[in-house]
């Protein structure tokens, strides 16, 4: 993990990959993470540690913060006005909100898969092309390879391989997250967030994308916001419960669906309120 | 599969937050050109007016009954009466214009079915497209003969021409900001109303009209505004006396259409050309505060509905 | 019948009346100026120039003269109009820069046409020693069309979902990138709609010409951007107001303003069909 320091560490991902599965360091640190919006004090002084090619899911009640602390790991939040953080967040021991750090490189090593499926309005191709056409790759061959391998990453490549230049609009609702999806897997991140992928889709299309997570998590590291608790608990392996922009408790997924340490945890869990 | 690996972002001649850093400064300048033109207008028009008071008092100016700037005897520049007659043919346009189109965007926006409202809304949008010297040669040849013999007078180019011609030309405006106003009332106050029993005109008028009243009035100062500065039609419609006026039946001769009519014939740096640019400076002031008082009521309104 | 329910058939009549009138408002202009002017208008109207001192032949320098000003006025206001439209509505941060900006397109758009013309006068005729020209005419409407031009533009990157960006921003495309690429394509045809609408609206201005290079009579064509021009809505004033023998000329006047109708109706037609069809195109 060290050695890599020296280069910039998207370059490395492919060898680094192979060996990942017992190369569980830590990948993301918060350290007393505040969030504002204007006046509002949406995320309270958050402390917690991600591991590598883990899969962490966050749960809560809407409102609970979960998708703004979700926003704060390719800083997404930065298009909206009014903002402001204290603290750090630290991806492989750099700060994401260092001064000289380009929020643009942040992101192609930070991909996110929105709530909403929000492909573009071009070609299934044009989709998954699209950021590494904006990273500058002319090689039209490896741009075809790229992208289909990115459609395989996704499960989706025997789903439209024979019609990779329809409109994107064409597809179902899972197909368009899991092109979504394909689409950030493109880039090749480090990170991959997970905004309440599965919520706008039915029981066998999101069955789909949890399989997908599932196999995910072989190469990257993800964060998944969910409002769903057996989703949670099925693709998760830690899960942080926030409420009303507080850190509740952050633990092994198993440990805290059988035996939450705080009441307030168990009683979100078995479903008292939210 | 062989493994792929992104090649190095492109390192061009320019690094690329820097060219990210030109290009925002290229479209911030686009954005404030609006800002320069808006005080440019104002400058220049003051520049070129000042000169006008070396030998015109600023208060027979604005306080002065008449406006003779070619006088053989003693050139007079008083802009009372052109006041007088903006402010007549705009009221009048107001007075005909304010209550139909209240009325039609009431109708569009709680009465009428979809249908309806297909054919209408575009018959307004035309009506807002039809150049203002059009409208002025009807008053000519279509509606001043026609006031001439209802009221049997001799000419029919006057002030209520003008104030009807006005009224046309300020109803989409007022039309398309009330409808949005009335759209913009919470459905709930609607059925507040009618669950307790109110007849849907009764919603309408004691209860949307109100609520969406701010927005109305903006509608309404947007339609000042316009009225005030149209230039075509009140040139050609109203006679265009110079004289203080009698009566909506007698010529009348707007702010604008003094500068239209004198700016063709007087001599470039004279003190007649300076004082047609005071009156041009009036009437940018005078449409300047109705805009804002419009903009303060439309804040007002979408406040409210948020 | 209960009186409510009368009082509501009163109520909802009057409001019919007044939909009526401004439904019969439009019929009586259009009544008027088509069955007055159609006779007119032949293709010698269109396509001669005027002989006689006007008394006879067409109206083809004004129809020339309009279009070159609205060429000038679209050079001018369509790319500054879209350029601040974007900063507004995909660079701007809220604050007192942008709350100014936004108060001058506001106060701008309510700025009358004369003084646009009069501001046209100091700046492009005298200063900038353009003169009366097609040249300072073109500006002088480009200026005026600015405020609707850029409120037409970020109307249509309103329409553009922020889910487009917001992927594109995620993938690490940069501003530009995301702009250029998944914002412009898409709002481009509803930016052009709008523009044309607004220049429709300038070819059939009168008050900022009128000093600023719109010539009484000329029987022949503009040489170049320097030169005076007839334009229709010009000749229509004139043809109503000044020439030496309105009463014979007036079927002429009803002609210019049926053709300048129809130029202007042809031009919010094109808006709609570039709308229409630039929509099509980018959703293959």
């Amino acid at each position: 993990m060290l050695k890599e320091k020296k280069s910039s560490p998207r370059f490395n991902m492919t060898n680094k990959k192979n060996t990942s599965k017992e190369d569980n360091g830590i990948k993301i640190t918060v350290t007393d993470f505040n969030f504002y919006y204007d006046t509002v004090h949406a995320l309270k002084n958050i402390n917690l540690q991600i591991r590598k090619n883990k899969v962490v899911g966050i749960i809560g009640p809407s409102g609970c913060g979960k998708s703004t602390f979700l926003r704060c790991f390719n800083r997404m939040n930065d298009t909206i006005a009014g903002i402001r953080y204290e603290g750090q967040i630290a991806i492989d021991d750099k700060n994401i909100f260092d001064k000289n750090l380009d929020v643009v490189d942040l992101r192609r090593d930070v991909g996110m898969v929105f709530q909403k499926s929000n492909p573009f309005p071009k070609s299934i191709f044009e989709n998954v092309a699209y950021g590494l056409k904006i990273n500058g790759i002319k090689d039209k061959a490896f741009i075809i390879e790229r992208v289909e391998q990115s459609l395989k990453n996704a499960a989706l490549w025997t789903e439209v391989k024979d019609r990779l230049h329809k409109s994107a609009f064409a597809l179902s609702g899972g197909q368009q997250q899991r092109l979504c999806i394909a689409r950030a897997l493109a880039v090749e991140p480090e990170v991959l967030l997970l905004d309440e992928p599965a919520s706008a889709l039915d029981p066998i299309a999101t069955a789909k994308v949890e399989e997908l997570i599932f196999q995910l998590k072989q190469k990257y590291t993800i964060i998944i916001v969910t409002h769903n608790m057996q989703q949670a608990a099925r693709v998760s392996e830690y899960t942080a419960f926030f409420m009303l922009g507080e850190l509740i408790e952050y633990d092994i997924t198993n440990k805290m669906f059988t035996n939450p340490a705080k009441k307030i945890t168990e009683e979100y869990i078995t479903g008292r309120f939210g | 599969m062989q493994s792929l690996v992104l090649p190095k972002r492109k390192s061009s001649w320019i690094s690329n937050s820097l060219k990210e850093k030109l290009i925002h400064g290229f479209f911030f300048l686009n954005g404030i050109l609006s800002v320069l033109v808006l005080l440019g207008i104002f400058a220049l028009l003051l520049l070129t007016a000042i000169p006008a008071f070396r030998e015109v008092n600023i208060f027979s100016f604005l306080f002065g009954l008449d406006w003779n700037p070619t006088s053989y005897v003693k050139e007079v520049y008083g802009i009372v009466p052109m006041l007088v007659s903006t402010f007549m043919v705009t009221l009048g346009a107001l007075v005909i214009a304010v209550p139909i189109g209240i009325g039609t965007a009431a109708y569009l926006s709680d009465v009428a079915n979809p249908r309806v409202r297909e054919i209408v809304k575009p018959v307004v949008e035309i009506l807002a497209g039809i150049p203002s010297v059009v409208i002025g040669f009807l008053g000519i040849v279509l509606l001043g003969p026609i006031i001439a013999k209802v009221f049997n007078i001799h000419n029919g180019l006057n002030a209520l021409n003008g104030s009807i011609l006005l009224a046309v030309m300020a109803l989409p405006t007022i039309i398309s900001i009330t409808e949005d106003a009335l759209k913009n009332v919470p459905v709930s106050y609607e059925s507040a109303s009618l669950a307790l029993g109110a007849t849907k005109w009764q919603t309408v008028i004691k209860v949307k009209i109100p609520a969406a009243l701010s927005g109305i009035i903006a509608a309404t100062m947007l339609g000042m505004g316009r009225a005030i500065g149209e230039t075509m039609t009140v040139l050609m419609a109203t006679g265009c006396a110079p004289a203080m006026p009698e009566s909506f039946l007698g010529p009348v001769r707007t702010l604008t259409s003094s500068i239209a009519i004198e700016l063709g014939e007087v001599a470039y740096n004279t003190t007649h050309y300076y004082a047609l640019f005071a009156l041009g400076l009036v009437l940018f002031i005078l449409t300047f505060i109705i805009n804002l008082i419009s903009d303060i009521y439309l804040h007002k309104f979408e406040k409210v509905n948020r | 019948m209960k009186a409510r329910n009368i009082h509501q058939f009163i109520g909802f009549g009057i409001l019919r009346l007044c939909v009526f009138m401004v439904l019969s408002a439009l019929f009586v202009i259009l009544f008027d100026i088509f069955s007055k002017g159609h006779q007119s208008v032949s293709w010698e109207f269109i396509s001669a120039m005027p002989r006689k001192g006007m008394t006879e032949g067409g109206i083809f320098p004004a129809i020339v003269g309009t279009f070159f000003v609205t060429v000038i006025t679209a050079v001018l206001s369509i790319p500054m109009g879209m350029g601040c439209a974007v900063y507004l509505h995909e660079y701007a941060k809220d604050g007192w820069v942008t709350r100014l900006i936004r108060m001058s397109i506001r106060n701008l758009s309510g700025v009358p046409s004369i003084v646009y013309g009069l501001f046209g006068v100091v700046l492009f005729v005298q200063l900038l020693r353009l003169d009366t020209s097609i040249l300072s005419a073109g500006l002088t409407l480009g200026l005026m069309t600015l405020p609707w031009t850029i409120t037409a533009s970020e109307e249509a990157l309103k329409n553009v979902p922020q889910s487009y960006r917001d992927a594109s921003l995620a993938l690490g495309a940069t501003k530009w990138q995301t702009v250029r690429t998944n914002v412009l394509p898409y709002a481009v045809p509803g930016m052009l709609t709008g523009t044309i609408l607004g220049l429709s609206r300038a070819a059939g201005e009168t008050a900022p010409i009128l000093f600023t290079g719109a010539a009484f009579y000329l029987p022949f064509l503009p040489k170049s951007l320097s030169d005076q021009f007839m334009a229709l809505p010009y000749h229509l004033y004139i043809m109503a107001t000044q020439h030496h023998a309105i009463d014979k000329v007036r079927p002429l006047a009803y002609g210019t303003a049926l053709v300048l109708i129809v130029l202007v109706f042809l031009m919010n037609f094109t808006a709609v069909i570039v709308r229409y069809k630039l929509r099509k195109v980018k959703m293959e």
